[in-house]
């Protein structure tokens, strides 16, 4: 009976009867390939219709496909490159997502079939199954649904099980696989869901076995693409109007401009996206939100699975090559912050080495190294989990180089040429930054503190170059605030810099980049992978600083046990340190009055004392001048 | 293993000035992108190569980047299969219609079903897919086998064999030195037996070895060809 069906009935329809063994249908479609070649192309017709089936398929028409496609499998040796193109084409151009089980299933064992047996496939199986990281379009908003999802989680887990057995049965597949994924990454002005798919099977790539040929390259395109929308978003976005308040925004404490946050542990919110902006932009935060929260996620997974180590080589590689270098990186360098987090042992400290190296390296270009240590400035101050040890041996290395950096210089210089400069310039603004955030917690430390009075800040403050001229005047100025409450040093001159951002001086040797004003872990203002980045993230409110009252400092105690270097008394010491000895300020005043404790307790802080605090604060938020090119 | 071959190649290596403070990594870097890559001017598959520098002096190419050229000579173990050569490969994949089967652990090569001698019938033994001689209960093809084949073509960009079944010195490698010499006797059998094992692992050692040090040096590579030789021409 079954042969008499074979020749019977020729057409594929009638197909469908059980009685028709698997084998005899494979001899079918065997005939109809092959008659194609002689011109006979009615029964391959009749195969590609079958393809072509979409739509709400009934089952008749699904056990149709699955047998046809079965049948195809078991024929691949027939299948000509030339001949049979439009039934290749019509193979290819399926998309799983729109079958059920069944038919994927089918469909997939033809499409491994195909890669193995013939090297001219591979490509075209590879590209089809990239294509199918994605739904059609009309599917895209089904996504959110749970019938959606499940049909995502039906076909993506056998889209990459099938890239797993092509790589098994052809092992260069991965390294053609690479540059098919590259190239159908979607643009970033496609829809955000289909971005954020697509991304998704590239990390599920870099997690799979395949992981170890396509996984940094995957690695790499993600943040190829962070930097793209990054850089779309202006600055002008972001930036709240309302100039006359002073560009020393405050992160948080702006009460009135929050955007319906209620407090946690007591700290006050920043501001959402940029909600209240442009709508224009918004949908590229957004993208660039989601995208951070796929990374982060996968940095999560890959620190679970221990393998973060290996990824932070392939990230830290990336971070070079594409953010550091990047015309101000707005957020797209919190990827990093996060994956310092979760591993501050080794991925937090190799950071701060690999960024303190650049900067100290004088075959790179200049800028690379004013942006490093700006990026190194930000780190060091924001990262909650650095050790400060790490922090203090950071520091001393700057210090170090610095000092170096003066002693080269003559002395003969009158005028000052902040641009030739610039790369000192950047690296004392960049210690005095970090210590602003994290003088007071040094100084806590019994160890920390010899080292930090041991380190010859006042020669390289006190130098010709005058880095305190130089630099930006509210770091400047928050800087000798503590220095001076700290007893560090104190320089003669009162810097009045009237609540100004930033100088002249201080725009010249930022350059037109206005690397002077670049503070790149500045709060994220991305709202949903926010959460990934406050556990570790220290605020400029969560900083304690040298002249805060109230604490009492754990190394009260010892103070009458330290002496520093020559034998005086810290005390004495710190007095004689001040070049002019008229100069008694209330602080000052109020320092010897209480002279066991580091820290003035300043009891006048209500009253003067606080509208002052309220100017100079630190330079949180930037705000670009605003038209450095005019520069 | 008949397609691989040891051919000495007198090079120049073009190198940025930048890299001149180390300049054998770079020339070890350049090398490496010829890997795994088919390369006419060679006519095989590099697999590995032993580098030797002729001459500390090197040319400098005038231009906007002053590279200079480093005169090397090296040793290259290709691989250029050819058609009617006989390859040794692992079957990963076994079905009705095809068999597929990865030789040097990655050249894939496959064997269609009318390439398979009608020796071979399609069997499930044990709940295992194989392909069973009907004339020699022990050969016996199946997942995890050694297999020698003959090549039919080979492509030269995926580098995927196209392989056969058919000629009678082919099938399970186990199997065929096993019955190698009919009529011999048990023990010399046995002997020969152990001796082609030893030569084949080492040869697979050889393999494994030579896709993980690139830098690896060819003194072994002559041995197993040899003996390889000898036994076919003790065949014919």
């Amino acid at each position: 009976m079954g042969v008499e069906l074979a020749t019977d009935r020729p057409g594929f329809y009638e197909m469908v009867d059980v009685d028709v063994s698997d084998s005899e249908l494979v001899y079918h479609v065997r005939d109809a390939l092959k008659s194609v070649s002689q011109g006979d192309s009615d029964h391959y017709n009749q195969l590609i219709a079958v393809m072509h089936y979409t739509g709400r398929l009934a089952p008749d028409e699904v056990a149709m496909l699955v047998t046809s496609l079965k049948a195809l499998s078991g024929s691949i040796s027939y299948i000509d490159i030339i001949h049979h193109e439009s039934l290749l084409s019509s193979i290819f151009g399926m998309s799983m997502w729109n079958y059920g089980p069944d038919v994927m299933d089918a469909l997939v064992e033809l499409i491994i079939s195909l890669a193995a047996s013939n090297g001219k496939f591979v490509d075209s199986c590879l590209d089809m199954l990239v294509r199918n990281f994605t739904p059609p379009k009309s599917y895209l908003d089904l996504l959110g649904h749970p019938r959606g999802l499940a049909r995502k989680h039906e076909v993506l887990d056998r889209v990459h099980s099938a890239l797993s057995h092509i790589a098994d049965l052809v092992p260069l597949a991965p390294m053609r696989l690479t540059p098919i994924i590259l190239q159908r990454m979607p643009h970033m002005f496609d829809k955000e869901t289909l971005i954020v798919i697509y991304v998704e099977s590239m990390l599920r790539l870099e997690s799979s076995a395949l992981g170890e040929f396509v996984g940094s390259t995957m690695l790499m395109a993600l943040v190829d693409r962070l930097i793209d929308l990054d850089v779309e978003i202006s600055w002008d976005d972001i930036v709240l109007e309302d100039s006359g308040k002073g560009i020393f925004d405050m992160e948080l404490e702006d009460v009135d401009d929050i955007i319906g946050y209620a407090e946690k542990d007591g700290f006050e919110h920043p501001r959402g996206t940029l909600g209240r902006q442009s709508l224009g932009t918004n949908a590229v935060a957004d993208k660039l939100d989601s995208l951070m929260v796929l990374a982060c996620e996968h940095l999560k997974s890959c620190a679970d699975g221990e393998r973060l180590t290996k990824v932070f080589e392939t990230l830290l590689q990336s971070f070079w090559v594409t953010i550091l270098n990047a015309y101000k990186s707005k957020f797209s360098q919190f990827v990093m912050f996060y994956a310092c987090s979760l591993d501050p042992e080794h991925c937090g400290e190799r950071f701060a080495v690999f960024l303190a190296d650049i900067f100290v390296c004088r075959t790179h270009p200049a800028l690379t190294r004013m942006s490093a240590v700006a990026y190194l400035a930000s780190y060091l101050s924001r990262g909650k989990f650095l050790p400060p040890s790490l922090i203090a041996s950071t520091l001393k290395r700057l210090v170090d180089w610095c000092l170096e950096y003066c002693q080269v210089q003559n002395g003969e210089e009158k005028t000052l040429y902040p641009e030739t400069h610039r790369v000192f310039y950047s690296g004392c603004q960049a210690i005095m930054y970090v210590l602003c955030f994290r003088m007071r917690s040094m100084m806590d430390s019994h160890r920390l503190k010899s080292q930090l009075l041991h380190m010859p800040l006042e020669p390289i403050f006190r130098h010709q170059l005058d880095p305190l001229k130089v630099c930006l005047p509210s770091i400047v100025e928050e800087f000798l605030r503590q220095a001076k409450a700290a007893h560090l040093f104190t320089v003669s001159e009162t810097f009045l810099f009237n609540n100004l951002l930033e100088s002249d001086l201080s725009k010249a040797f930022g350059g037109m980049e206005r690397l002077d004003m670049f503070f790149p872990f500045d709060p994220c203002l991305l709202k949903k992978c926010d959460r990934f980045i406050r556990p570790s993230f220290v605020y400029w409110s969560m900083v304690k600083t040298t002249y805060d009252e109230g604490e009492d400092c754990s190394s009260e105690e010892d103070i009458n046990e330290y002496f520093d270097g020559n034998g005086k008394s810290y005390m004495d010491g710190g007095i004689t340190r001040s070049l002019d000895e008229h100069d008694l300020d209330l602080d000052e005043f109020e320092c010897q009055l209480n002279k066991m404790s580091i820290t003035p307790r300043n009891s006048l802080k209500n009253g003067l004392i606080n509208k002052l605090e309220n100017y100079m604060r630190m330079p949180a938020r930037i705000r670009p001048s605003t038209s450095p090119e005019s520069l | 293993m008949e397609g691989l071959k040891v051919s000495d190649a007198n090079l120049v290596v073009y190198i940025h000035p930048s890299k001149a403070g180390k300049v054998s990594q770079s020339i070890l870097r350049e090398l490496s992108t010829l890997l795994f890559k088919y390369n006419e001017i060679f006519d095989g598959v590099v697999l590995a190569y032993d580098v030797t520098i002729q001459n500390k002096n090197a040319k400098v190419l005038p231009g906007i980047y002053p590279c200079f050229g480093v005169k090397l000579k090296a040793k290259m173990l290709l691989f250029s299969p050819k058609p009617d050569m006989l390859l040794e490969g692992k079957v990963v994949k076994l079905g009705k219609e095809s068999l597929h089967v990865i030789v040097l652990g990655f050249s894939s090569a496959s064997i269609a079903e009318e390439d398979i001698r009608e020796e071979f019938r399609y069997r499930i033994k044990h709940g295992e897919e194989v392909f069973a001689s009907t004339s020699h209960k022990r050969h016996v093809i199946k997942v995890g086998s050694m297999i020698q084949f003959l090549v039919k073509s080979f492509d030269e960009e995926i580098l995927h064999i196209s392989g056969s079944l058919i000629p009678v010195n082919t099938g399970s490698t186990k199997w065929l030195h096993k019955n190698m010499e009919e009529g011999s006797m048990v023990d010399r059998l046995e002997t020969r037996k152990k001796k082609r094992k030893d030569d084949r692992s080492e040869m697979h050692e050889h393999s494994t070895e030579l896709l993980d040090d690139v830098g690896f040096s060819l003194k072994n590579e002559g041995r197993p060809k040899k003996s390889k030789r000898q036994r076919h021409a003790e065949q014919s």
